[in-house]
C-alpha cells in the first residue's frame, strides 16, 4: 500500500495532488506527518509543501469546477478533521481525472469521496451559522464589542464578513478561545488577533464573562433585560426541552448570556 | 471665565440628566418588559426571512435572507429572533381566545417610546436579535393604534438609523395612509385571521370580522403591486414590505376542521405576497370562558400535521385537494400527510429512483427535496442503489416500501415488499411506531372535551 505524509496543511495537501500526477502514483491515504502510520504499508512518500505548486493545482481546480464546489472545499479544509484527508485527496484527483465535457463530478453524490467532502463541508457551514446565531458581544467601557467563542471547527474566518457588513458602526472583537486568536474591527478593518500574555486577559476563557471593571455602564441592565425576556417568551404549557437541544446544543450555552 | 463656568454646568447637568435616564431604564423596564412580552408570546412568527439587504454607510445592520437567523430557542423550542413584543397590552376589545382581552384581570403595561427603541438598538448591537416584531393591543382605535406602531418603526429607521428587520402588526381597521407609512419602514407586516370562518370568529370576538382582516391584506398587496410597478421605472424608490406578509390561524380553539384550514391556506399562498401561514394550537387561557373548549394541553400534534401540510403545499407541489378531501376533512394524527397521501395511493407507486421524473420522487416518503435534488442530480453518472440512497440521507425505513431501485428489483433472492404486495392497511403499523400511536391517541381524547356552544358547561 502507498502511503504519502504531509503536514496536513491545504497548501501540503495541494501538494500532494501535485506529486501524485507528476510521479504517476496513486496513493490510497494520506496521513499527517509524525502519525503513526498503519501495518503494511510498504511504500511511504514524503510530500515536500510547495506553495507553487499548490498553487497551480489550485487554479487548476478552479477552471474545472464551479465557484460554489471550490468553497465547499475550502470550507470543507476548515473543519480540521482528519478523516477528510483522504476523501479530500481522492476527490481532487477524480477532478482531475475526469474526461473534458462531461457534467462536472461534484455533482455525483453517489461517490464516496464526494458525498464525504460534501457532508464535511456542509457541517462546517452550519456550525458557522450557529456563530451567527449564538455569539453574543458584551460593550466594554472603551466601547469596543466583545465576544468569545469555541467553535468544534475553525470556523471565525467565515463569520467576519457578516458582522463587518452587520456591525459596521462598532467596534468589535470576536475571540475565539479553543483556537487562541480572534478578529479586531476597529470601524476601518478586520485585523487577525492574538493575545502576546494569555494569562492576563481581559476576560475569562471559560465564561467569556469580561472582567467587571472593565464593563461599560449598563452592560448588566441589558443582559438582565435579555434573560427577562428570555424567560417570559416561553410559553409553559408546550415545555419542550428536547426540541430547544436540537437546535441549540449544550455545548454553546457557556458563552451564551441568557444561559449563563 | 463665566462661559467656562457655564460650559461646566451643561456638562454636569447632562450626566445628571443622563443618570436619571438610565435609572429610569432599569427598574420598571425590566418588569414592563417582561409584562408584555409575555402577552406577545401566543403569536407565532417571529421569522426574519425574506429580504435580503446589505449593510449601510452610517447604519446599524443588515438583514440576511434565506431562512434568517435564529438567535436563540426558548425552553419550549421556539426559535427567537426577533424582539417580539407589545407596544401595550391594553386592549379594547374582547376576544375569547386572547390572553389580552378587555375582561381579563392581568398585569397591564405599556412601553415608552424611547424604552422600547433603546432596547431594539442594544439588544441588537449585542447580537441578541435579527430586529423587531411589534405588535400592541388596540387602544382607542385602530388608527391611534397604528399611528404608534407607525412612529417606532420610524424613528428606529431615521433617527437610530437601522437597518435590521421590521415586522409590524397591522392593526385590523386601520387607514390606507398608515398602512402605506408603514409599508415603507416595515420588511414584513401582518394580519391574523385567527379563526378561518367568519361565524366562528363572530362568535368568540363580536367586534371583529372577516373584512376587518382582508381589508388590510389587500392594501398591503395592492401597495406592494404598485411599489414593484414604480421600481421598473425608477430604480432608486424604496422598497414597500419586501418580505411580504405572514398571518397566522389559531387551532382547535372552535370547531373547524383540517380542511377549512388549509383550504384558506391554499387560497392565501394563490395571493402574490403572502410568504407565510402560520399555525397556533389553541393554549386554554381564559379556561373561564364558556365559548372555548377546555384543554389539557395544547393540540401539538395536529399542529405539527398542519405545518407538515402547509410544507407540501409550498414545496412539494401538492394541491390542498389531494391532503385532506371529503372523506378525509381531518389529517391523521398517526401518520404524516404525505405518508397518508402515498398510504390512500398505492397506485402511484413504485417510484423508480433511475428512471422517474423529480416530481414523482419528491413524493415518495422519506425523500425531502434535497435527497431529491441529489438523486436527480447523481444518477446521471451511475445507478443509484438503496446503499447510495441511505447516505444521501433518505428515510430508508419510510421510503423502501415505495421505491424500486437497482439491486430490489432483480433477482429471487430479495423478493420484492412495496405497498402494492403489502397492502396499505398492512403497512401502515409497520411505519407508526408505539410513541407516535400514543401521542395521537391522547390527543384525540382531548378533543373529547370540546364543550362548543354549551351554556354554563365551563368549570
Amino acid at each position: 500500500m502507498l502511503v504519502y505524509t504531509f503536514d496536513r496543511t491545504l497548501d501540503g495537501l495541494l501538494s500532494a495532488v501535485f506529486d501524485a500526477f507528476s510521479l504517476r502514483q496513486q496513493p490510497e491515504m494520506l496521513v499527517g506527518k509524525g502519525e503513526p502510520l498503519l501495518l503494511f504499508c510498504e511504500e511511504v512518500h514524503e510530500v515536500v509543501t510547495s506553495d507553487d505548486r499548490a498553487g497551480r493545482v489550485w487554479a487548476g481546480l478552479e477552471k474545472r469546477l464551479s465557484r460554489q464546489a471550490v468553497k465547499l472545499l475550502m470550507v470543507s479544509y476548515l473543519s480540521e478533521l482528519p478523516e477528510l484527508d483522504t476523501p479530500l485527496f481522492h476527490y481532487i484527483c477524480k477532478v482531475f481525472r475526469q474526461p473534458e465535457g462531461r457534467t462536472s463530478i461534484e455533482r455525483n453524490l453517489s461517490d464516496p469521496d464526494v458525498l464525504a467532502v460534501t457532508n464535511i463541508g456542509r457541517k462546517v457551514i452550519y456550525e458557522q451559522h450557529r456563530m451567527l446565531q449564538f455569539l453574543r458581544f458584551q460593550k466594554a467601557k472603551d466601547g469596543t464589542y466583545l465576544g468569545v467563542v469555541s467553535p468544534d471547527h475553525d470556523v471565525l474566518p467565515l463569520t467576519v464578513a457578516h458582522f463587518r457588513d452587520r456591525f459596521g458602526d462598532q467596534p468589535w472583537l470576536i475571540y475565539d478561545a479553543k483556537r487562541r486568536y480572534g478578529f479586531y474591527y476597529d470601524q476601518q478593518e478586520v485585523t487577525r488577533i492574538t493575545f502576546l500574555q494569555e494569562d492576563s486577559l481581559p476576560f475569562d476563557l471559560d465564561s467569556g464573562k469580561l472582567r467587571d471593571d472593565l464593563l461599560s455602564e449598563n452592560e448588566k441592565v441589558f443582559q438582565e433585560l435579555w434573560r427577562t425576556y428570555f424567560k417570559a417568551i416561553c410559553i409553559r404549557e408546550r415545555m419542550n426541552p428536547r426540541k430547544q437541544l436540537k437546535d441549540m446544543p449544550r455545548r454553546y450555552w457557556k458563552y451564551m448570556t441568557e444561559k449563563q | 471665565m463665566f462661559l467656562v463656568y457655564f460650559d461646566y454646568l451643561c456638562k454636569k447637568f447632562r450626566e445628571v440628566s443622563l443618570i436619571v435616564f438610565q435609572r429610569m431604564l432599569t427598574e420598571k423596564t425590566i418588569e414592563k418588559l417582561q409584562i408584555l412580552a409575555e402577552s406577545a408570546k401566543y403569536d407565532v412568527s417571529c421569522s426574519s426571512s425574506g429580504t435580503v439587504r446589505g449593510g449601510k454607510q452610517g447604519m446599524v445592520g443588515n438583514t440576511v435572507g434565506g431562512v434568517g437567523i435564529c438567535h436563540s430557542f426558548a425552553d419550549d423550542g421556539r426559535c427567537i429572533s426577533l424582539l417580539k413584543v407589545m407596544l401595550t397590552n391594553y386592549c379594547m376589545y374582547d376576544c375569547a381566545y386572547c390572553v389580552n382581552r378587555r375582561s381579563n384581570d392581568i398585569r397591564r403595561a405599556t412601553l415608552a417610546v424611547h424604552e422600547l427603541e433603546e432596547i431594539v438598538m442594544e439588544f441588537y448591537r449585542r447580537n441578541y436579535i435579527e430586529g423587531l416584531f411589534l405588535s400592541s393591543g388596540v387602544v382607542r382605535n385602530p388608527d391611534y393604534t397604528m399611528e404608534r406602531l407607525v412612529a417606532i418603526a420610524r424613528d428606529l429607521r431615521t433617527v437610530h438609523r437601522f437597518n435590521g428587520y421590521i415586522h409590524l402588526k397591522s392593526i385590523p381597521g386601520a387607514s390606507r395612509e398608515l398602512m402605506s407609512e408603514a409599508g415603507r419602514y416595515a420588511d414584513r407586516m401582518s394580519v391574523n385571521i385567527e379563526i378561518p370562518k367568519e361565524e366562528s370568529l363572530k362568535l368568540l370576538a363580536p367586534e371583529k370580522d372577516h373584512q376587518s382582516v382582508f381589508q388590510p391584506m389587500r392594501f398591503i398587496q395592492q401597495g406592494v403591486l404598485e411599489n414593484k410597478e414604480d421600481r421598473k421605472r425608477l430604480r432608486h424608490v424604496p422598497r414597500f414590505v419586501p418580505a411580504g406578509q405572514s398571518t397566522q390561524m389559531i387551532v382547535g380553539a372552535t370547531a373547524e376542521t383540517d380542511r377549512d384550514i388549509l383550504h384558506m391556506s391554499s387560497a392565501l399562498y394563490g395571493q402574490p405576497t403572502m410568504r407565510r401561514v402560520y399555525y397556533s394550537g389553541y393554549v386554554s387561557v381564559n379556561t373561564y370562558d364558556p365559548r372555548l373548549p377546555v384543554l389539557k394541553q395544547p393540540p401539538l400534534v395536529r399542529e405539527n400535521r398542519l405545518y407538515q401540510a402547509d410544507w407540501l403545499m409550498r414545496f412539494y407541489q401538492f394541491k390542498v385537494e389531494e391532503i385532506v378531501d371529503e372523506a378525509n376533512a381531518n389529517l391523521d394524527l398517526e401518520v404524516d400527510p404525505k405518508l397518508a397521501w402515498a398510504l390512500r395511493h398505492p397506485e402511484q407507486f413504485p417510484v423508480d429512483i433511475n428512471r422517474d421524473e423529480y416530481e414523482r420522487i419528491l413524493r415518495v416518503p422519506g425523500i425531502g427535496v434535497r435527497s431529491a435534488t441529489l438523486i436527480v442530480n447523481s444518477r446521471r453518472f451511475n445507478r443509484i442503489t438503496s446503499y447510495h440512497l441511505k447516505k444521501m440521507g433518505v428515510v430508508m425505513k419510510k421510503a423502501k416500501y415505495f421505491i424500486t431501485c437497482h439491486e430490489l428489483t432483480d433477482g429471487y433472492a430479495n423478493p420484492i415488499v412495496g405497498i402494492n404486495e403489502l397492502h396499505p392497511e398492512r403497512l401502515k403499523p409497520l411505519l407508526v411506531s408505539k410513541a407516535q400511536q400514543k401521542k395521537a391517541a391522547e390527543e384525540m381524547q382531548l378533543t373529547l372535551e370540546f364543550l362548543n356552544e354549551e351554556s354554563g358547561g365551563n368549570e
